[in-house]
């Protein structure tokens, strides 16, 4: 019963963000804000993950190649495929889930608990538009770029593993990478980023917005938001790519 | 003038407002008092929209402010200062862009006009020369006196305080309320004040509104509260021996 009335609350939540925007200026500070903080400042972590990600598929995908009639290029085909499929957006999207959820769910829930909400509803302010849709439009600009960087960091970390250990050369790596390529499948991961940052930010929003009490309960709003967030990702994972792919 | 018309509030079975009527005057220092829990600050979130009110309205100088919804009480809204219990400023922003801003969002005055009326709602808190600080860096009183500064950024036409003296030292408490009733009298402001503090409504309150078991016990002066024979309120205004004999002694002074 908790989860279908937090479903409708979560709907109607979004038609209030989207009902009327506050002023364009105003809007637009706030958007340069929120691409600084949820879009440059995820750059650092989302390069690391990207880069070990990579190494670690290559060099499982190489161990597990030990059957001669496969051509040599098939594990720069597989890092390729698996990364831009699947890896990239989906395990980055659930990084940033944790990294970005708990923080807008903090944020907005401290601004509950402290009236701050209150006060902006209580000078005509939508807190909802102004709070809320700049962190959307953020996500839904950067969150591709960030992808875009993974997966090229993804892949160089894949060659860097394979050619440090010697398990295959450059030529062979890159032959594998280029083969049987489909410009579809970058559609899809940017298609997954996208639906799976709106997800992010509007869950953790959620949780933040709807905070009752006080520090403690904005802790728990900030693990449910994280917990939520990524559940969710993973549903409209499989939804997706049944729905792209097959 | 704020009416407050057969006001019913309920949170599930919980019924906290039952069936409150008063009114709020113009340029006088309102107050709403009572025991906690007793349904004060759900009737302050009542008048301002925070909370839906279940029967009765809300009227703003004959203006149906309960009938209203989202964007069109927006007008009314704008019209309305409150300085919260907790000061409620936005620790993200300094002091001047937290007066300002009401003034970016609802108005479209120029930067440097917006500048202009900052400096002086901080010059009227006795706050001028703090514009760059964050609320962080301020004490408790200086937070209620930016916050003061930012209610009446937008020259309200009514403002109102829940618990302004909340966390202040008595000092510090004087400061405030003497603030509030110099803004009331000087700008013709609507204020209600929501208040524990018997001081604050010895010292400042025009008018008196007792707030009992979700109802509209008492209301009137604040001469009328020291003679008054209410049970209630005196069992709430004199819960202390020390209370109980001051109001002995001014009740003598009174004869």
């Amino acid at each position: 019963m908790n989860v279908i009335t937090n479903i409708g609350k979560y709907f109607i939540m979004l038609g209030i963000i989207f009902s009327r925007p506050e002023k364009w200026r105003i809007f637009r500070n706030r958007l340069m804000n929120e691409i600084e903080l949820i879009g440059v400042k995820s750059l650092p972590i989302s390069f690391i993950i990207s880069i070990f990600m990579g190494g670690v598929i290559a060099l499982q995908t190489a161990a597990n190649m030990d059957n001669p009639l496969l051509p040599a290029y098939t594990v720069g085909y597989i890092t390729r495929s698996s990364t831009i499929l699947e890896f990239s957006p989906t395990i980055l999207s659930l990084i940033l889930a944790g990294k970005i959820g708990s923080n807008i769910a903090s944020e907005i829930g401290t601004m509950r608990v402290t009236e701050q909400i209150d006060a902006l509803e209580t000078m005509g302010i939508n807190s909802l538009t102004y709070l809320v849709l700049p962190k959307i439009v953020a996500s839904i600009l950067f969150f591709p770029i960030i992808l875009i960087f993974s997966i090229g960091l993804s892949l160089t970390g894949g060659w860097l593993s394979l050619v440090m250990s010697g398990l295959t050369s450059t030529e062979t790596y890159v032959l594998g990478l280029r083969s049987f390529y489909l410009d579809g499948d970058i559609v899809y991961a940017l298609i997954k980023e996208i639906v799976f940052a709106f997800v992010i930010v509007t869950t953790s929003s959620f949780y933040g917005y709807y905070t009752k009490g006080g520090a403690l309960d904005v802790g728990r709003s900030s693990t449910q938001a994280v917990v939520t967030s990524s559940i969710v990702i993973l549903i409209c994972n499989f939804f997706l790519t049944q729905m792209i792919l097959l | 003038m704020i009416e407050v018309v057969n006001v019913n509030k309920s949170f599930g079975e919980n019924k906290v407002l039952d069936d409150i009527s008063t009114k709020f005057e113009t340029g006088k220092v309102n107050m709403i008092i009572g025991q906690s829990g007793q349904g004060k600050s759900v009737l302050a979130k009542c008048i301002v929209g925070l909370h839906e009110v279940d029967h009765g309205c809300v009227l703003y100088d004959g203006r149906n402010f309960s009938e209203l919804e989202g964007y069109d009480r927006r007008e009314i809204r704008k019209e309305i200062g409150m300085l919260f219990q907790g000061s409620a400023l936005f620790d993200s922003m300094t002091v001047e862009k937290n007066i300002m801003f009401p003034l970016s969002m609802l108005t479209n005055m120029t930067k440097k006009e917006m500048q202009i009326r900052a400096d002086f709602c901080l010059e009227r808190v006795n706050l001028s020369g703090k514009n760059k600080l964050l609320p962080s860096e301020c004490s408790g009183g200086m937070q209620k006196r930016i916050a003061i500064a930012r209610a009446i950024s937008m020259k309200p036409k009514y403002l109102f305080c829940d618990e302004p003296n909340s966390g202040l030292d008595p000092k510090t408490s004087i400061v405030i309320d003497n603030l509030i009733r110099e803004i009331t009298h000087e700008y013709g402001i609507t204020t209600v004040v929501i208040t524990h503090d018997m001081n604050s409504v010895i010292e400042i309150g025009d008018n008196i509104v007792f707030i009992h078991e979700g109802k509209n016990w008492w209301n009137g002066g604040r001469k009328d509260i020291i003679t008054t024979d209410n049970p209630e309120i005196n069992s709430f205004v004199y819960a202390s021996q020390f209370m109980k004999d001051i109001k002995v002694s001014m009740q003598e002074k009174l004869k």
